[in-house]
């Protein structure tokens, strides 16, 4: 399901769940809490971090603005632009490679007709090239969400993107749930 | 079969409960090293085990628990590391996925000994699948008295937490871990002070790889001579091996340290040898970033000996003709791979991945993934191949962390063996390989 309305706060049932997490670190370290909560907040702002965002996010943590995008700006995971409703990240790197991951990458940039860094006209998809996912034995690998796909093949690839396109697959949820 | 001391029951259905871990034998270290043992005992126990450290430095573990400092009332840390995300290495994910209660055990017996009342798993970001399931085991240890307060009955305490990364390989470096688990962005600090005398929050912290710490419970079970039985010289223990690349079977493997290299490739047991029947042309033995080796080289040593899956042996030559264990990341090539092409992906990922601080890595690893780039292209120079090697020497060595060095081992050692093939892309003006 997408995420229709842009919210940049927090329902009671996710403050909760935020709650819980900041009280993990000590007393005055809960900007500690930084990455967790922004997983989260990237989760229900579509799969991106506006400044709005990031600006709850340090009212939350009581921390000054800078502090969370410097941090937002540092990590791949977050994306400070708006992408499209399922995000799909392509391993790039040596084994994957080794395995035929350009081919990989090749086809959804074919079927999709956009490049890395790119949304479909719809919104619907956006592709992404990253970095070794730690899944080298069942190379090529990609991530939506958090998902991993394995072992990929142009095969599977067209049986997953017309799956996705069935269900209208949102790859923006929360990731502790 | 080799022995399993990780392993071991890695396919038995339903190992990630509690219910079932504990069914075979599951937290009988803990049971028993709370009872028996002080903290200091557990220490001296892991420091005669002769494990070192399974993320890719391969520092002796008890060594580094006994640097801690324990004569500041600071509260001390133990953290995790799992932010597993060195090219070739994924045998970190298979623990937490299949086996997390394991780790926990691990977590318990270490938070113990080095005596902390707040520990922390720091999980890369991308898997938060595991994370997941490491929570559920988590809470399942805290509902069977494992963890919390007063840990069967014994006056100890401890919580047990999961931490995401955002998405960075630098931050598996302890430092920039530490910097991260505190809300800010992975640069790595300088050393002096080392963690075990400032860590997390200003306080004495170790941190260890996945890996060693699911180590923990089977040595506090079997005691550190049966530990140190295993293995060969001062490459004790076992060793997961993460195999990918050009093999028919890729996967992970548990063997016991003093495996022959040939053993490990050709055999039905491990690797079952290269894929279409094609020949061995290199390996990447621990991780991207250790040096890469000809096959020649990674069967034999220069002297001709075979060659072992072992600390010693791989290292055996320097960086001549030798190179590391790392993280046990086992990368195999076969004879169609482009070493220009495989090593353009390497410093792509570096470039990618450093984090900017110092300007040797930050610029060079850019610089070297363009010169690359322009080889593999067939636009290159003759010049641009000591280029590279003048790049890479003059990041090594010059940068807060070992992600500088990291970036330059690959480049200086893919030139050392494979030079001939990076002329042939300047010669021919196109990739040899490439169809």
């Amino acid at each position: 399901m997408q995420n229709n309305n842009n919210i940049t706060e927090f329902n009671t049932e996710t403050l909760v769940l935020v709650n819980r997490i900041i009280s993990r670190y000590p007393q005055g370290r809960q900007k500690s809490a930084i990455l967790p909560v922004l997983h989260i907040a990237q989760a229900e702002h579509k799969g991106w971090l506006s400044a709005e965002m990031m600006d709850y996010v340090a009212s939350l943590l009581g921390i000054q603005s800078i502090e969370v995008y410097e941090v937002a700006s540092f990590y791949s995971m977050f994306n400070l632009q708006p992408v499209g409703n399922c995000v799909i990240e392509v391993c790039q790197t040596g084994p994957c490679w080794l395995n035929g991951s350009e081919e990989i990458l090749a086809h959804f940039e074919k079927r999709l007709g956009i490049k890395p860094g790119e949304t479909t006209a719809d919104g619907q998809f956006s592709l992404k090239t990253v970095e070794c996912l730690a899944a080298c034995g069942n190379a090529p690998v990609i991530q939506v969400g958090t998902e991993y796909h394995e072992k990929m093949t142009t095969q599977k690839a067209d049986e997953l993107l017309e799956k996705w396109q069935a269900e209208n697959k949102c790859s923006h949820t929360n990731p502790y749930l | 079969m080799a022995k399993q001391i990780l392993l071991n029951n890695i396919d038995v259905p339903g190992l990630a409960s509690f219910e079932v871990y504990r069914k075979l034998g599951g937290y009988a270290a803990v049971e028993k090293t709370l009872k028996n043992y002080t903290p200091d005992q557990v220490t001296e126990e892991v420091k005669k085990s002769g494990l070192k450290g399974r993320g890719g430095a391969g520092f002796p573990a008890g060594m580094k628990w006994s640097f801690l400092d324990k004569s500041t009332n600071n509260p001390r840390y133990f953290v995790c590391n799992f932010d597993e995300s060195e090219p070739g290495t994924f045998k970190d994910r298979h623990i937490g996925q299949l086996n997390p209660h394991q780790l926990i055990e691990g977590m318990i017996l270490g938070s113990y000994a080095l005596g902390t009342r707040n520990s922390y798993i720091y999980i890369r970001g991308e898997l938060f699948y595991v994370l997941r399931i490491l929570e559920k085991a988590i809470d399942e240890a805290y509902r069977n008295g494992f963890l919390g307060e007063n840990i069967l009955g014994s006056g100890y305490s401890l919580d047990l937490f999961c931490h995401p990364g955002g998405g960075a390989y630098i931050c598996g470096e302890e430092t920039a871990l530490i910097e991260s688990l505190e809300g800010k962005r992975g640069n790595p600090r300088i050393k002096p002070p080392f963690p075990a005398i400032v860590g997390l929050y200003g306080c004495p912290t170790v941190v260890n790889n996945v890996e060693t710490i699911s180590n923990l419970p089977w040595i506090m079970n079997n005691g550190a001579d049966a530990y140190s039985a295993i293995g060969i010289g001062n490459s004790k223990g076992t060793k997961l091996i993460s195999a990918c690349g050009h093999i028919n079977k890729p996967g992970i493997y548990e063997i016991e340290l003093g495996l022959p290299v040939e053993e490990f490739i050709y055999s039905e047991e491990y690797c079952g040898g290269i894929r279409n029947g094609n020949q061995l042309k290199a390996v990447v033995a621990g991780g991207s970033s250790v040096p890469i080796l000809p096959a020649e080289l990674i069967l034999k040593t220069a002297k001709g000996e075979p060659r072992l899956m072992s600390y010693e042996s791989l290292a055996e030559g320097g960086f001549e003709t030798g190179t590391m264990l790392g993280s046990g990341g086992f990368i195999v090539m076969d004879e169609t791979t482009c070493m220009v092409k495989n090593l353009l992906t390497f410093v792509r990922f570096y470039h990618h991945e450093s984090c900017g601080q110092c300007s040797p890595c930050r610029e060079g690893t850019g610089w070297m993934e363009k010169i690359l780039q322009r080889i593999e292209n067939g636009q290159g120079s003759m010049k641009d191949i000591d280029l590279l090697a003048d790049i890479a020497k003059h990041i090594e060595g010059n940068t807060i962390c070992p992600l500088g060095d990291a970036a330059a081992w690959p480049v200086a050692s893919a030139i050392r063996h494979f030079r001939a093939e990076f002329e042939d892309h300047v010669k021919i003006q196109r990739c040899p390989l490439s169809k």
